[in-house]
């Protein structure tokens, strides 16, 4: 079985984001990039059904300026085999135009399954997978909290508002994953040497034949409202009579 | 403009997050009509003719939309929205994973998890987890969206009178099998709708501690949540779990007993009307957004409060 997973390259999670004076955006200048945490899970379950003898080759596959294969080169040293870069100079595609390249990509790869990260921590879309899923008329689970392959289905259970629901799944089909599905392994140095040897193939938006239209403009980011702290109470009473009296909410 | 609201249920009762997304639609201004889709939901759909401001809903009863699977219902509802200007959703579980398939059928984008209603064509969205806040303007003829009902008051469920129109349409997927659910029954409220929320993090210590948590919250009739750091250490099941990868509430009191206030956990709940954090380290970064902080060892502090309450 095949395996495509599709990565995004974003902030890394732990900084702390700025937005530019001009509110054209956030300001992405000289700031930590890695690998998005939800793809990373994606990655980590694909080589995992490797390793149970599910999957017999992984391929990643990003979007993004030449910058994006670093991201690329950390998926093949936690295990994936190929690479493939679709190289775009915008980095703020419409969640549309990413799922039909993707579609491109897929179609070219005939994978049984595809996983992606439920959302990227930079937009937030949450919408790639099922978009993808749609273009090609694929079954889908999103926020997958565990992934079991039992010969030509998945088995996904997925979190729901107030619980868990698990599907069946035909393959080929599309899964994105949620947080609780897998801890990434520790990549060691001799795998990120190794990562430098696989194979890493370069297209274009051109040569998979989609135009980049924008149907989403972007007028303008602001930072949230701040909030003011309040005071501190030395006791109990004191909270109770805050609550009753100050804020009226009890 | 014509807009369509996709009503979350489950079969039985409609859920509340439907009346913050018919105040978006409202927001927009024009006739609204609610598509209620499901099997065996006409209760479902008489409460969603009650809601005020509601011209008309339709109801599409069928088996094939039992489970919600997005499969189905992206393609009815696509199949809907040709008659409409704007499709909203409930940024749910539920809608999140409907509504980008429903935009893909109709050569469409969405925008996603909207918080403001700026004009019929411009949004605003939070990116970042909350740390930005994006105004986004969408040329689409269809206009997609989730509407992330913290931000929108709830429509008055009740002095509507909109008409019902049955919808006969059927799609069923052959190659998605539901095989089970569990969800968690319980007699508090609704995490995301509640007026009151008591949640607990890593300082709560373990899965019997959280008993304190359960106790305060049961005396305020509050809904209970946790960080995902108590999630991640197994306290308290992952449904619970508030903050940017979790569940984004904004009740009128928020109490944090020993959360720490990393920003994955402001993310979902820092639009709270008050915001009470009890936690022994002072510190905290909790008490810079709490309006009333209470430095102490929650283990006594609690009891205290849920005994003098």
């Amino acid at each position: 079985m095949k395996i495509v997973v599709a990565i995004k390259r974003v902030i890394d999670y732990s900084v702390k984001v700025r937005v530019k004076s001009d509110q054209s955006n956030v300001d992405l200048a000289n700031v930590k990039m890695a690998l998005n945490p939800f793809c990373e899970i994606a990655v980590e379950e694909a080589v995992r059904l490797k390793e149970a003898g599910k999957a017999t080759e992984i391929v990643v596959v990003t979007i993004g300026p030449k910058a994006a294969q670093d991201q690329i080169r950390a998926a093949m040293a936690m295990g994936a085999d190929r690479g493939i870069w679709v190289e775009t100079v915008d980095t703020e595609l419409d969640a549309l135009t990413v799922a039909k390249l993707l579609a491109k990509v897929v179609q070219n790869e005939q994978p049984q399954l595809v996983l992606l990260g439920k959302q990227a921590i930079d937009s937030d879309n949450n919408q790639t997978g099922q978009m993808l899923a749609a273009l090609l008329d694929y079954p889908q689970a999103t926020f997958a909290s565990k992934v079991v392959i039992e010969g030509n289905e998945a088995v996904v259970t997925r979190e729901i508002d107030g619980g868990l629901q698990t599907l069946g799944l035909t393959l080929p089909a599309i899964v994105t994953t949620d947080l609780r599905l897998n801890e990434p392994r520790y990549v060691k140095l001799p795998d990120i040497m190794k990562a430098k040897k696989k194979t890493l193939d370069a297209t274009t938006p051109e040569a998979l034949g989609v135009s980049l239209q924008k149907s989403i403009k972007l007028l303008k980011v602001e930072a949230p409202a701040e909030r003011q702290g309040g005071i501190k109470v030395e006791s109990v009473d004191a909270l109770i009579d805050c609550l009753k009296n100050k804020a009226r909410v009890i | 403009m014509n807009i369509l609201v996709i009503a979350e249920h489950d079969n039985q009762t409609l859920k509340s997050a439907t009346l913050n997304a018919v105040s978006a639609a409202q927001a927009i201004g024009g006739s609204i009509a609610i598509a209620v889709i499901g099997s065996g939901c006409q209760a479902v759909a008489t409460d969603a003719q009650a809601i005020a401001g509601v011209d008309k809903v339709l109801l599409a009863d069928n088996a094939a939309y039992a489970q919600h699977l997005a499969e189905n219902e992206a393609k009815l509802v696509a199949s809907l929205a040709k008659n409409y200007t704007h499709v909203l959703a409930p940024a749910t579980a539920t809608g999140k994973d409907l509504m980008p398939r429903v935009a893909a059928l109709l050569d469409a984008n969405l925008v996603g998890d909207v918080i403001a209603v700026v004009s019929p064509d411009t949004f605003k969205r939070p990116i970042y987890a909350g740390n930005a806040i994006a105004t986004v303007q969408d040329s689409d003829a269809i206009k997609l969206l989730t509407i992330r009902g913290t931000a929108f008051p709830a429509a008055a469920n009740t002095g509507g009178s909109a008409s019902l129109e049955s919808v006969s349409e059927v799609f069923e997927a052959t190659k998605t099998r539901f095989v089970g659910e569990e969800v968690v029954k319980s007699d508090r409220p609704e995490l995301t709708a509640a007026r009151i929320v008591v949640s607990g993090g890593r300082g709560v210590g373990s899965s019997e501690n959280f008993k304190v948590i359960y106790a305060l919250a049961d005396k305020l009739n509050a809904a209970v949540g946790a960080s995902r750091a108590a999630v991640d250490a197994g306290f308290v099941p992952n449904d619970m779990q508030v903050g940017q990868t979790g569940k984004v509430v904004a009740p009128e009191l928020y109490i944090a007993v020993g959360i720490s206030g990393a920003i994955q956990h402001l993310a979902g709940m820092k639009d709270s009307k008050v915001i009470v954090a009890i936690n022994k380290d002072p510190e905290a970064p909790i008490f810079q957004v709490a309006d009333y902080g209470l430095v102490a060892d929650l283990f006594s502090a609690v009891p205290e409060l849920t005994a003098k309450l």
